[in-house]
C-alpha cells in the first residue's frame, strides 16, 4: 500500500469505510481514543511553525504489515531476507503464545484469528505503530444492526485483539473468482476498502514486488518512506510525500539519505 | 513471658497440630490476624467478580499500556520467588547444606509467589477460558509460551516440593502411609529441585526475554546470544541475586511479628552473603547493559538516552534501581560487618528486593509508556481500583498460606532448639 500524504485531507472516509467493511462496532464512548478501535487511523500532523507558517498533514496509519528483517533497495526484492533470518518477523507474530496472529509468506499479510486469541495483549505491546487493539467492551450492537453487518467478516468479541487485515476477505473472494475463471488476481480484483474509499485518490493498493503494479512504481519515487525505518520493521505501506518535514516525521531521527545508504550497503552497491 | 491473651478463657485448642517444640498463639487471636488475608481476599473477589462480568475496561489499561500493574506485581513476585529454586539447588543439589534450615520456607514462598502469579494471569488474560490454548496452540518463538509452560509446571514442582511440610504435621504424620511418602518424597527430593531449577531457571529468563524481543520498542529491546536477549540472562541473574533476600526478609518479619527465633542468624547471613555477591555479579552486567543500550542499541534507533525518561518515568527511576537499590545493597551485603547487624542486614535486603521490583516495573510500564512513532502522544498510567483488589491476591493468599503454614507445618526446623 502507498498512501500520498500530500492527496490525504484527513477527511476520515477511508477509517469510515474501514469500519463498515470490517464489522468495527461503535462503542457508548468513542471519545476515549485510547480504547476504542480504529483499524485505520489517521494521524494530524504539523511542521510545529506558528501561523502564518503552521503546515498541517495527515497520516492514514492501518497496520504496517510488516515483515521484520533488513530492507533491500528500491528496484530489487523489498523482502529480501527469508522468515528463517534473525529478526526477519514481524514484532508481533513472533511473540503471540497462542498462535493467534500469523505472517502469509504468500500474500504478505499478518493475519488475525480473534477465535484463537487469549487476550494477554504481548502483541499490543509488541507493534511500535499501535495498529493492535484490543476489546475492552463488548460493542453495544444498536437493536437490528447486526443485520446491516458484512457477512463476510465475523464481529470479535470482548477481551480479544484485533488489526487491519488488509481486507483479507476481499483478497479471498477476488482469489476465489480467478480459481473459478481460470485466471490470476488482478489488480483492480482486490482493493482494501480504504482505497476504494478515498475521495482523493490518496491510497494505492497493489503488489510490491509486481513490475506491472502501480505500488510497484510509486515505491521507487524519492518521496516515499516507511515509518520507523530504523528499527528494521520492513513494513509494507509507504508514505508519499514532497514535503521535507512531512519526510522527517516519519522517524526518529532518520534521513533519506542514510536510509539509502544504509539499503546500499546492505546490497553491496 | 506471659502475654495478655494467655488469661483468657479456652474455647479451641489446636496445639495438637502446631510442630513439635513449638508454641503459636491462641486460636482466638490467630482467628482475628486472619482477617487481614481474608479482608485482602475479599477485595481481590470484588475486583475479580468486576473483570471477568465486565470485562478489562474495569481496569486503566489501554491499548498503550497493554500491560498494567498485574504484570509487574507477577514478574516482581516470580523474581522475589526465585529464592525457592536457588535454595534448594544450592541445599539438594550443590550440597550446601547449612541452607537446610531454612529451605522449607524459601520453598514456601516460592509456591505463594508462582500460585499467586498464575491466579492473577487468570485474570489478566482477556479470555480467560481459553488460558490453555497456549499449551494446545503453542508457538514455540514466543518467550511467553516458554513462561507459561515453565511456570505452570514448577508450580506443580513447588507442590510436590512443599508436600513433605504437609505431611510432616504432627497430626498428619500419624497416619503411618503419610510418615513413610513423606519420607520417600525427601529421599528423591533431589530429582524435584534440579527439575525446578531448570525450569525456574528458563522462565525467569524467559520473563526478561518476553521484554528484551520487542525489536520495535527500543527502551526494551537489546541485543544478545542467539535467540535469547540480554535481558534473559539479566533477569536469571536478578532473581538469583534477590530471591533468597527475599526469602530471609519474609523470615526475619516473621520472627518480629512472633516474637520468636526460626533460624539461626548464621543462616540468614549466608544467605545475605550469597545474596550480595550475586547482586554484585548482577550490577556489573546491568550497569554495562545500561552503557552498551544507551550508547550503542538507542542511537542506532535514532533516539538518544535523554529520550528514554520522561516525568514522571525520569531519571530517578533509572538511578533509584540501580544506585540505590542496586549497587548499594549489592556493596552493604558482601561485607560480614554489615551482614551481622540485623538492621542493616534487613535494610539492604529491602533494598535490594525494591530495586527488582523497580527493574521489573520499568520494564513493563515505562517500555509502554514511550512513544515509538514520532508524532505519538505520551501517556502514564494508574491502575484503578479493580486493579489493586486483584493485585492485592498475592500478599492476602500469600499472607493467608504463610500465616496456616506457619502455625501448623514444621517450616523451621531450628525453631525448637532457638526458642527453649
Amino acid at each position: 500500500m502507498v498512501i500520498d500524504l500530500d492527496k490525504c485531507t484527513g477527511c476520515g472516509a477511508c477509517s469510515v469505510a474501514c469500519m463498515s467493511e470490517n464489522n468495527i462496532g461503535v462503542l457508548h464512548n468513542e471519545t476515549d481514543k485510547i480504547r476504542s478501535i480504529t483499524w485505520m487511523r489517521v494521524y494530524q500532523i504539523d511542521n510545529g511553525k506558528s501561523f502564518p507558517d503552521t503546515e498541517v498533514a495527515f497520516i492514514p496509519r492501518p497496520c504496517m504489515h510488516c515483515q521484520g528483517g533488513k530492507s533491500g533497495t528500491p528496484g530489487q526484492a523489498f523482502f529480501q531476507e527469508g522468515p528463517m533470518d534473525e529478526e526477519a518477523h514481524p514484532p508481533c507474530v513472533s511473540v503471540c503464545p497462542a498462535t493467534a496472529t500469523d505472517y502469509d509468506e504468500e500474500t504478505g499479510i499478518v493475519s488475525q484469528i480473534p477465535t484463537r486469541c487469549i487476550g494477554c495483549r504481548y502483541c499490543v505491546a509488541a507493534c511500535p505503530y499501535h495498529a493492535r487493539y484490543f476489546n475492552w467492551y463488548d460493542v453495544p450492537w444498536p437493536k437490528g444492526s447486526p443485520r446491516a453487518l458484512s457477512p463476510f467478516v465475523s464481529p470479535r468479541m470482548r477481551g480479544v485483539v484485533e488489526k487491519c487485515t488488509f481486507c483479507y476477505q476481499r483478497y479471498q473472494a477476488a482469489r476465489n473468482k480467478a480459481l473459478v475463471d481460470g485466471g490470476e488476481v488482478g489488480e483492480m480484483d482486490y482493493q482494501t476498502a480504504c482505497t476504494e474509499a478515498c475521495p482523493s485518490g490518496a491510497i494505492t493498493f497493489g503488489q510490491l514486488q509486481n513490475p506491472e503494479h502501480k505500488v510497484h512504481k510509486l515505491i521507487s519515487s524519492d518521496y516515499t518512506f516507511r515509518l520507523l525505518e530504523q528499527l528494521h520493521t520492513n513494513p509494507k505501506v509507504y508514505y508519499m510525500s514532497k514535503r521535507e518535514w512531512v519526510r522527517k516525521k516519519a522517524d526518529n531521527y532518520v534521513t533519506r539519505h542514510n536510509k539509502f545508504a544504509q539499503a546500499a550497503a546492505q546490497s553491496g552497491h | 513471658m506471659r502475654r495478655w491473651f494467655d488469661d483468657l478463657p479456652k474455647y479451641a485448642d489446636d496445639s495438637s497440630w502446631w510442630p513439635k517444640g513449638t508454641k503459636r498463639c491462641r486460636p482466638e487471636i490467630f482467628l482475628i490476624w486472619l482477617g487481614l488475608p481474608l479482608t485482602l481476599l475479599a477485595y481481590f473477589s470484588v475486583g475479580a467478580v468486576l473483570c471477568l462480568a465486565l470485562g478489562l475496561n474495569q481496569t486503566n489499561m489501554n491499548d498503550y499500556f497493554a500491560f498494567g500493574v498485574w504484570i509487574v506485581v507477577d514478574l516482581a513476585v516470580i523474581g522475589l520467588g526465585a529464592g525457592a529454586f536457588f535454595t534448594s539447588f544450592l541445599n539438594y543439589v550443590v550440597g550446601k547444606t547449612e541452607l537446610k534450615p531454612i529451605v522449607n520456607a524459601a520453598v514456601l514462598i516460592g509456591f505463594i509467589c508462582y500460585v499467586g502469579a498464575i491466579l492473577m494471569l487468570g485474570i489478566d488474560i482477556g479470555q480467560p477460558i481459553r488460558g490453555w490454548f497456549g499449551f494446545w496452540h503453542a508457538n514455540v518463538h514466543s518467550m511467553l509460551t516458554e513462561v507459561m509452560f515453565c511456570i505452570t509446571t514448577y508450580a506443580i514442582v513447588l507442590t510436590i516440593e512443599l508436600l513433605p511440610s504437609v505431611l510432616d504435621n504432627r497430626r498428619i504424620s500419624r497416619v503411618p502411609e503419610f510418615g513413610t511418602f513423606s519420607h520417600n518424597l525427601h529421599t528423591i527430593m533431589i530429582v524435584f529441585a534440579a527439575a525446578g531449577t531448570f525450569l525456574s531457571f528458563f522462565h525467569q529468563g524467559s520473563l526478561g526475554g518476553m521484554f528484551g524481543v520487542l525489536y520495535a520498542r527500543p527502551f526494551a529491546a537489546r541485543g544478545g546470544l542467539g535467540i535469547w536477549p540480554w535481558t534473559f540472562f539479566l533477569f536469571i541473574m536478578s532473581a538469583i541475586a534477590v530471591g533468597p533476600s527475599f526469602t530471609t526478609m519474609v523470615v526475619m518479619i516473621t520472627e518480629k511479628i512472633s516474637g520468636r527465633k526460626l533460624t539461626k542468624h548464621s543462616v540468614k547471613m549466608l544467605m545475605g552473603k550469597i545474596s550480595g555477591w550475586l547482586l554484585v555479579v548482577y550490577m556489573v552486567f546491568k550497569s554495562a547493559d545500561t552503557l552498551w543500550w544507551a550508547y550503542v542499541k538507542l542511537p542506532a534507533a535514532g533516539l538518544t538516552f535523554d529520550n528514554m525518561y520522561h516525568a514522571p518515568y525520569g531519571f530517578w527511576l533509572l538511578w533509584v534501581e540501580i544506585g540505590l537499590c542496586g549497587w548499594l545493597p549489592a556493596l552493604m551485603l558482601v561485607q560480614e560487618k554489615i551482614r551481622a547487624s540485623y538492621g542493616w542486614m534487613f535494610l539492604a535486603m529491602l533494598l535490594a528486593c525494591i530495586g527488582i521490583t523497580l527493574n521489573r516495573f520499568v520494564f513493563t510500564i515505562q517500555s509502554l509508556a514511550l512513544p515509538v512513532l514520532p508524532f505519538e502522544k505520551f501517556y502514564s498510567y494508574l491502575p484503578s481500583w479493580q486493579e489493586w483488589g486483584i493485585a492485592s491476591l498475592v500478599l492476602g493468599f500469600g499472607l493467608l498460606v504463610f500465616m496456616l503454614a506457619y502455625r501448623y507445618l514444621p517450616i523451621f526446623p531450628q525453631e525448637p532448639e532457638l526458642n527453649d
